[in-house]
C-alpha cells in the first residue's frame, strides 16, 4: 500500500480508466465467441433448447440481481414481470395482422415494455422501503396476479395459458424462425445485447447509487438522492429486462402459462441468482448456467433433485452468501500472491473425500426414498450403475460406511485446509 | 340473518387460525427484526407430526406433543440456522428462510409423499354442536374457536402479567439493554422462536383434519399469513388480531354470498356494456365474489400499502 | 444586512412530553465559522437532525438563504446547498474510498438519475473526486474499501463526501469525537481547509477545536441556547461558566 503514496494525484484517474476498459472489454468478447460457437459443439435439438433455456435465464437472473444483489431489494415474486412481458408477446403474435408486419427479433422489445409498465405502476408504491416490507409487498402481489391469471381469462388464457405461432412474423431478412438454431442466434442475440446493457447500468449513476443505497439509504438521502427514486428506477429497468427474458420465452415455447407467473419460478429466480452469487455481475450468469445443467442431468436421474437443490440453496446461504462467484473470487488474493498451489493437496484431500461422503449420504437417501415410496413388491433399485435390492441389510451398510469413512476423512483433513487458506492468504512467507 | 351468523363462526374459525400463525410471527419478527418465512411450514410440520402421532397414541396426545416437537425443531432452527446467518443481515436471513421453508416442504414429501394424508380429527368431537336454520356447526369447530381462544388469553397473560413476559417485551424493543441488565438475549430469542413455532404447530395439528394435511397446506396458508401481518402493520399483535379476523371473515362472507361485479358495477351507475363478450374487460364484469375471495386478502393488501404503509396498527417508520 | 446563511426562528421538539429543543432563535451568516457546545444531552444532535430534517420540527421554522425548510426531505434540503456529516460515521463501508466519493459528487455535477452516462467515462467525476481525496488527503487509499480504513481515516472520508457536493453550508456533527490529540489536530486543520469560503455549523465537545475554529459560539443547555458570540465573550460570561460547572458538578455524582 505505502508505495501509492507518493503517486501523481491524476495517475490513479487514468490508470482506472485504461484498465477498465481492457478489463471489461475482454471477457465481453470472449463471451460472444462461445455463444455464437456453442451450437457447433452441441449440435443436436436438445442440446440446443438447453441452451435457449439457459440463456432466458440468464437474462432473468440478471434482470433479478438488478433487484437482490444491486439494489438490496428481495423480491418474491418476480416472475411476473417476466411472466407478464411473455404473455404480452403471446398476444403479439396472435395479433395477426400487426405480427406479419413486425420482425420476430424485436418481440423482446414488447415483453420488456409491458414488464416495464406494470413495473412502473408496482414500484410507485412498493420501493418506498427496501427489507422486508418491500419482500412482503412483491410477495403479495405476485399471488395476486399469478391468482388473476385463472380468473382474467382473455389476457391470461385461464389453464391452458396462451399460444401461438412465432412463424407468422414478417420474415427477417429471409429468416422465418422455424427452425431451433434461428431461435437459438435470436436468443443468443438478446442475451448478449441484455447482458451488455445490464452491465452498463451499474456504470451509470443511477446504477452506482443503487448500491449506495443498498448500503447506507440515509447517507444517499444526504448526498441529494432519495432512496425511494434510486430503487423506483432500478426496480423498472428490472421489470424491462425480466420482460425482455418473458419475450424471449414466449419465442422459444410458444406457449406460456399460469406456471410462468407463479410463486415457484419467482423461487426459482431467487435460487439461481443467489446460488450463483448476488455479489458480482457475473454471479447470476454462472448460477443460471449451472443450475440449468444440474436441473437438466439431476431431474433425470432423480425424483428427489428439488430436495437436493433446496438442501444445497440452504447450505448455499448459511456457508457461503457469496455463492459460487464468492467462492471463486475469494481465490483471486491467493492468485495475486502467486500461492494458489499451496491450496491444490489440501483441496484433493479435503474436498474429494467429502465428495465421496456426500454422495454416499444421498445414496442412503435415495435408498430411504425407494425403501418407503417404491410400489409393494418392487424391491430392485439401482444406484450409481448398480442393481440391488433396497430390502437387504448390505447396500445400506455399504452406503452406510462410504458417507461415514468420506465424511470423517474430509473432518479430519478440514483442519489441514485451514491452514493452508490462511497460508495462501498471507503475503511473504517460504514459498 | 342465520346465515350471517353462520358465517360469522366459520370466519372466527379461520381468522383464529391465522391468528395463532400470525400472533407466532409476529412475535418472532418484533423481537428478531426477521420475518420468518417457514413459518407456516412449522404450521404443515404440526399437522404431519400430529397425523403421525395420533396414528400411535390418538389425537390427544398428537395435540400435546407435535407442537412440542415442532417448538423443538423451531428452536433448532434458530439456534443453528438463523443465529449463524444473522450476521450476514436481514435479507440473507430472510433468503435463508425462504430456502428452509423450500426444503421442508421436499422433506414433507420425501416422508409422507405427495399425497393428502388421512388425518382425522377425535372421535369424541364428531358431533353437530347445534344448528342454525339447517346449518349444522361441528363441534370440531367449537373446539378449534375454544383452543385458539384460550392459547390467545394464555399468551396475553404470560406476556403482560409474567416476568418472563416482561423481560420478553423489553428484549422487544431494547435489546441490548436486556442483555445489559445481564439476562441472556440469545437464549429469550431462540426460547420465544421455539413458541412461535410451537404456537403454528397447534394450529398445524387442529387444522390439519378440517383443512387436510398435504405438502401444499404451507405455502396455501403462508401467504396469507404474510399478508395478514402487513395489513395488520408488521410487529403489532393487536394489528395481527384485527387483520386475521378481517381477512376470516371477508373471504368466508364472499364465498357464501354470490355477489357478481356486474350488479356491483350497474349498483355504482355504470351501465354493462353492450356487446359483453367482445369486450376487452369482459371477464372483469363476469367476476363473482367467490371466484376472488381467495384473492380479495392481496387486494386488501395492496390497497392499505397505497392508503396506509404503515398497516392497520403500525407505527409510522419515522 | 444580507440574508443569513441559515436562520432559525423559534424551533421547538418534543418527544413525547419531553421538550428536547425549547425555542431556538439563531442567525448564522455566510462564510461564518460557528460552534455549537454545549454540556451532554442539551440537545445538539437533535437540532443538526432538525435543521436537515431527520427529524420534523414540532414547531419554528428553518431558513437556508432566507428560504423556507418546511416540509422537505433531506435529499432535497441537501439539492438546496446543505450538506451535513454525522457523528456515528455514516459511509458506504463496501464501497472503496473513490466511489464515496464520487456518489457525493453525482448529484452536484448533475448526473441526477441518468442511466445514460458512464460514471468511468467522466473525467469531470473521476478528476473531481481524486481532488476530494487530495484535500483530505485519502489518494493512496484510493482503491480500499471505505470499512477498511482507519477510524480517524473514516472521519477524514465523511467529511470529504460532506463537502464533496460542493454545499456552501457544511455542517459537521462532532467531527473529532473519539480521537486521539495528533488525529484531532489533522482533522481540524483539514476542517479549516475545505470550510474556506463556506458556512460551517459544527458539534464539537473539544474545546480547543471549538476555540481554534470557530468565529462564534452558541451555548445549548437543556434545549435553550443561553449565550451566543465571540469565542471570548462567550468564555467570559458567567451564565455559560454556571452551566457548564453544573453540569461538570453534576458529572461527579
Amino acid at each position: 500500500m505505502s508505495d501509492q503514496i507518493t503517486t501523481d494525484p491524476s495517475k490513479p484517474a487514468q490508470r482506472m480508466r485504461a484498465g477498465s476498459m481492457t478489463l471489461t472489454l475482454g471477457p465481453w468478447i470472449v463471451a460472444a465467441i462461445l455463444l455464437a460457437a456453442l451450437p457447433f459443439i452441441f449440435t443436436s435439438n436438445s442440446g440446443l433448447t438447453i441452451m435457449n433455456q439457459m440463456w432466458i435465464t440468464v437474462v432473468f437472473a440478471l434482470a433479478y440481481n438488478m433487484l437482490l444483489g444491486q439494489g438490496g431489494m428481495l423480491s418474491f415474486g418476480h416472475a411476473v414481470y417476466a411472466g407478464v412481458g411473455g404473455f404480452a408477446c403471446m398476444h403479439i403474435m396472435n395479433a395477426s395482422d400487426f405480427f406479419a408486419s413486425m420482425p420476430l427479433p424485436l418481440l423482446p422489445i414488447f415483453g420488456g415494455l409491458f414488464g416495464m409498465g406494470l413495473a412502473l405502476i408496482v414500484g410507485a408504491f412498493s420501493t418506498r422501503s427496501a427489507g422486508t416490507v418491500f419482500a412482503m409487498i412483491s410477495l403479495g402481489v405476485g399471488e395476486l396476479i399469478a391468482a388473476c391469471s385463472v380468473i382474467i381469462v382473455a389476457f391470461f388464457g385461464g389453464e391452458e395459458g396462451i399460444s401461438g405461432d412465432r412463424g407468422e412474423a414478417l420474415p427477417f431478412f429471409g429468416l422465418n424462425f422455424w427452425s431451433q438454431i434461428e431461435v437459438y442466434y435470436l436468443t443468443a442475440f438478446w442475451v448478449f445485447i441484455s447482458a451488455v446493457l445490464m452491465y452498463l447500468w451499474s456504470r451509470t449513476p443511477v446504477g452506482r447509487m443503487a448500491n449506495a443505497v443498498r448500503d447506507n439509504p440515509e447517507r444517499a438521502e444526504f448526498l441529494g438522492y432519495s432512496s425511494r427514486w434510486v430503487r423506483f428506477y432500478s426496480f423498472v429497468a428490472s421489470g424491462f429486462f425480466a420482460g425482455v427474458a418473458g419475450g424471449l420465452f414466449a419465442i422459444n415455447y410458444e406457449i406460456l402459462t399460469e406456471e410462468n407467473l407463479n410463486a415457484a419460478s419467482s423461487g426459482v429466480i431467487l435460487l439461481v441468482t443467489f446460488l450463483g452469487g448476488v455479489g458480482f455481475f457475473f454471479g447470476p450468469i454462472l448460477g443460471a448456467i449451472v443450475f440449468t445443467l444440474v436441473q437438466t442431468v439431476l431431474s433425470l436421474e432423480t425424483e428427489l433433485w428439488a430436495f437436493y437443490a433446496g438442501s444445497l440453496f440452504v447450505a448455499t446461504v448459511m456457508f457461503f452468501p457469496g455463492g459460487l462467484a464468492g467462492l471463486i473470487m475469494m481465490h483471486v488474493p491467493p492468485l495475486r500472491l502467486g500461492k494458489l498451489g499451496v491450496l491444490t493437496v489440501p483441496y484433493i484431500k479435503t474436498l474429494i473425500p467429502a465428495a465421496i461422503g456426500i454422495l454416499g449420504l444421498c445414496s442412503l437417501v435415495e435408498m430411504t426414498f425407494h425403501y418407503r415410496h417404491a410400489a409393494t413388491g418392487d424391491h430392485e433399485m439401482t444406484l450409481f450403475w448398480t442393481t440391488f435390492d433396497s430390502h437387504t441389510i448390505l447396500p445400506w451398510i455399504i452406503a452406510g460406511a462410504v458417507t461415514l469413512i468420506g465424511l470423517g476423512i474430509a473432518r479430519t483433513t478440514a483442519p489441514a485446509l485451514k491452514e493452508a487458506w490462511n497460508e495462501a492468504n498471507t503475503a511473504g512467507g517460504k514459498r | 340473518m342465520e346465515l350471517i351468523l353462520v358465517n360469522l363462526i366459520d370466519g372466527l374459525v379461520t381468522g383464529l387460525l391465522l391468528f395463532m400463525l400470525s400472533a407466532g410471527l409476529t412475535l418472532i419478527f418484533s423481537m428478531m427484526g426477521v420475518l420468518n418465512f417457514a413459518h407456516a411450514s412449522f404450521y404443515m410440520l404440526g399437522a404431519y407430526f400430529g397425523y403421525q402421532i395420533s396414528l400411535a397414541l390418538g389425537f390427544w396426545v398428537a395435540l400435546l406433543v407435535a407442537p412440542v416437537i415442532v417448538g423443538i425443531a423451531g428452536a433448532g432452527v434458530e439456534r443453528y440456522g438463523l443465529r449463524r446467518v444473522h450476521q450476514y443481515g436481514h435479507v440473507p436471513e430472510l433468503i435463508f428462510t425462504f430456502g428452509l421453508a423450500l426444503l421442508i416442504e421436499e422433506l414433507v414429501q420425501f416422508i409422507w409423499g405427495k399425497n393428502q394424508m388421512p388425518f382425522n380429527g377425535p372421535e369424541v368431537l364428531n358431533f353437530t354442536a347445534f344448528a342454525i336454520a339447517g346449518n349444522s356447526i361441528p363441534a370440531y369447530k367449537i373446539f378449534m374457536i375454544f383452543i385458539s381462544i384460550s392459547i390467545f388469553m394464555g399468551l396475553l397473560y404470560i406476556l403482560t402479567k409474567t416476568r418472563v413476559g416482561m423481560i420478553i417485551q423489553a428484549a422487544l424493543s431494547y435489546p441490548r439493554t436486556v442483555e445489559a441488565l445481564g439476562h441472556n438475549v440469545p437464549l429469550i430469542f431462540m426460547g420465544v422462536f421455539g413458541v412461535g413455532t410451537a404456537l403454528a404447530g397447534v394450529a398445524g395439528v387442529i387444522a390439519g383434519p378440517v383443512l387436510g394435511t398435504f405438502p401444499g397446506m404451507a405455502f396455501v396458508l403462508g401467504s396469507i399469513v404474510f399478508v395478514t401481518i402487513v395489513i395488520g402493520g408488521l410487529g403489532s399483535l393487536w394489528g395481527a388480531l384485527v387483520a386475521s379476523l378481517l381477512i376470516g371473515w371477508i373471504t368466508t362472507f364472499a364465498k357464501s354470498y354470490n355477489v357478481e361485479m356486474e350488479a356491483v358495477l350497474n349498483g355504482i351507475g355504470i351501465a354493462t356494456p353492450d356487446d359483453l363478450s367482445e369486450n376487452l374487460f369482459r371477464d372483469f364484469w363476469a367476476l363473482t365474489s367467490p371466484q376472488i375471495a381467495d384473492i380479495l386478502p392481496y387486494i386488501l393488501m395492496v390497497l392499505i400499502l397505497i392508503f396506509r404503509p404503515q398497516g392497520l396498527f403500525g407505527k409510522r417508520q419515522s | 444586512m444580507s440574508t443569513p446563511a441559515l436562520e432559525l426562528t423559534g424551533l421547538t421538539k418534543s418527544f413525547g412530553k419531553a421538550e428536547i429543543i425549547r425555542g431556538i432563535d439563531l442567525s448564522i451568516g455566510k462564510a461564518e465559522r460557528h460552534a455549537i457546545i454545549g454540556p451532554n444531552g442539551a440537545g445538539k444532535s437533535t437540532l443538526f437532525n432538525l435543521i436537515t430534517a431527520r427529524f420534523a420540527p414540532t414547531s419554528g421554522t428553518v431558513k437556508l438563504h432566507g428560504e423556507d425548510l418546511t416540509g422537505l426531505q433531506p435529499f432535497q434540503i441537501n439539492r438546496k446547498g446543505l450538506s451535513r456529516s454525522f457523528q456515528i460515521t455514516n459511509i458506504f463501508p463496501k464501497m472503496t474510498v473513490f466511489e464515496n466519493v464520487r456518489c457525493a459528487l453525482l448529484w452536484a455535477q448533475g448526473y441526477k438519475y441518468s442511466f445514460w452516462n458512464l460514471v468511468e467515462r467522466s473525467r469531470r467525476l473521476t478528476e473531481g473526486a481524486d481532488a476530494i481525496l487530495d484535500q483530505i488527503n485519502l489518494l493512496p487509499r484510493h482503491d480500499l474499501p471505505a470499512g477498511m480504513l482507519s477510524y480517524a481515516e473514516q472521519r477524514a472520508l465523511e467529511i470529504g463526501i460532506t463537502i464533496a457536493g460542493g454545499a456552501d453550508v457544511i455542517m459537521l456533527d462532532e467531527p473529532t469525537a473519539g480521537m486521539s490529540h495528533s488525529e484531532t489536530d489533522y482533522i481540524t486543520d483539514l476542517i479549516l481547509k475545505v470550510t474556506e469560503g463556506k458556512t460551517l455549523i459544527m458539534v464539537e465537545h473539544d474545546m480547543g477545536v471549538v476555540f481554534g475554529l470557530a468565529d462564534r459560539i452558541s451555548v445549548l443547555v437543556y434545549g435553550e441556547i443561553i449565550a451566543t458570540g465571540k469565542p471570548e465573550d462567550v468564555r467570559g460570561d458567567p451564565k455559560v461558566q454556571e452551566a457548564y460547572l453544573g453540569a461538570a458538578l453534576e458529572e461527579e455524582h
